[in-house]
């Protein structure tokens, strides 16, 4: 950063500065309290192809809701309204 | 002390209409017999099921919200596995917001069968019974979160 305020060091190419888009919490977003398992559609939206649960670090969940996450997967899993293995779920 | 809880079961898909609603009615039944209070309840219908159980691949699925002791609960599950109609169960103790959730849920519901059919608002939104089966589908797939 130094480098571009005192024009020391001249890049031939301008250094590629990647802008991540910063990841949150959906849930802490819109103020969702609870995680309901007889939604099966929603939760979809955390699971991967297989029906796996997707981690934190790629949905932004926090951790607080990621458990409820987790917890409500794992409940519709058992009333059958998810899959516990598949291919293609998306 | 009262809690209040949530339970769905899933009967087989060989039943006829009326031995569907004789399964409900015993439910209530015991629950009420044992001091509780049915808060709800909620006929989601025939639905595929997302795995085979017991060979089957659908099953009527039947929700209720009731307030009891907790010392119920393992009363009712006993019920629910010595039955031969049901196939699965699940019955969860609702937290505070889970409360708050169940409301907005039954309101919305409400709210959406009150729209298209306003003639059967009270039907649809004290029992819940009587609403068709695919509009109870659709329904299911969007409730708001």
């Amino acid at each position: 950063m130094a480098n571009a305020t005192n024009n020391e060091i001249r890049y031939l190419n301008p250094p590629t500065v990647e802008v991540r888009k910063k990841k949150y919490c959906r849930f802490k977003k819109a103020g969702i309290k609870y995680v309901d398992y007889k939604d099966p559609e929603f939760l979809k939206k955390f699971l991967n192809e297989q029906g796996k649960i997707l981690p934190r670090r790629i949905t932004g969940t926090s951790l607080k809701f990621q458990r409820k996450v987790a917890q409500a997967v794992k409940r519709a899993r058992s009333l059958a309204l998810l899959p516990y293995v598949t291919d293609l779920l998306k | 002390m009262i809690k209040q809880y949530e339970t769905v079961f899933i009967a087989t898909p060989v039943l006829s209409e009326t031995q569907m609603k004789e399964a409900v009615a015993k439910y209530i039944q015991l629950i009420t017999d044992n001091g509780g209070e049915v808060v709800y309840q909620e006929d989601w219908g025939l639905k595929q099921l997302a795995y085979p159980i017991q060979h089957k691949t659908s099953g009527f699925y039947y929700l209720i919200e009731f307030k009891s002791e907790p010392e119920f609960v393992s009363v009712l599950e006993t019920q629910y596995h010595r039955d031969e109609r049901i196939i699965r169960y699940l019955t969860v103790a609702l937290d505070k917001d889970a409360v708050a959730y169940a409301e907005h849920r039954r309101q919305n519901r409400a709210a959406k069968a009150a729209a298209p059919k306003a003639e059967e608002t009270k039907v649809a939104a004290q029992a819940a019974t009587e609403a068709e089966p695919e509009a109870e589908k659709n329904e299911d797939t969007s409730v708001e979160q």
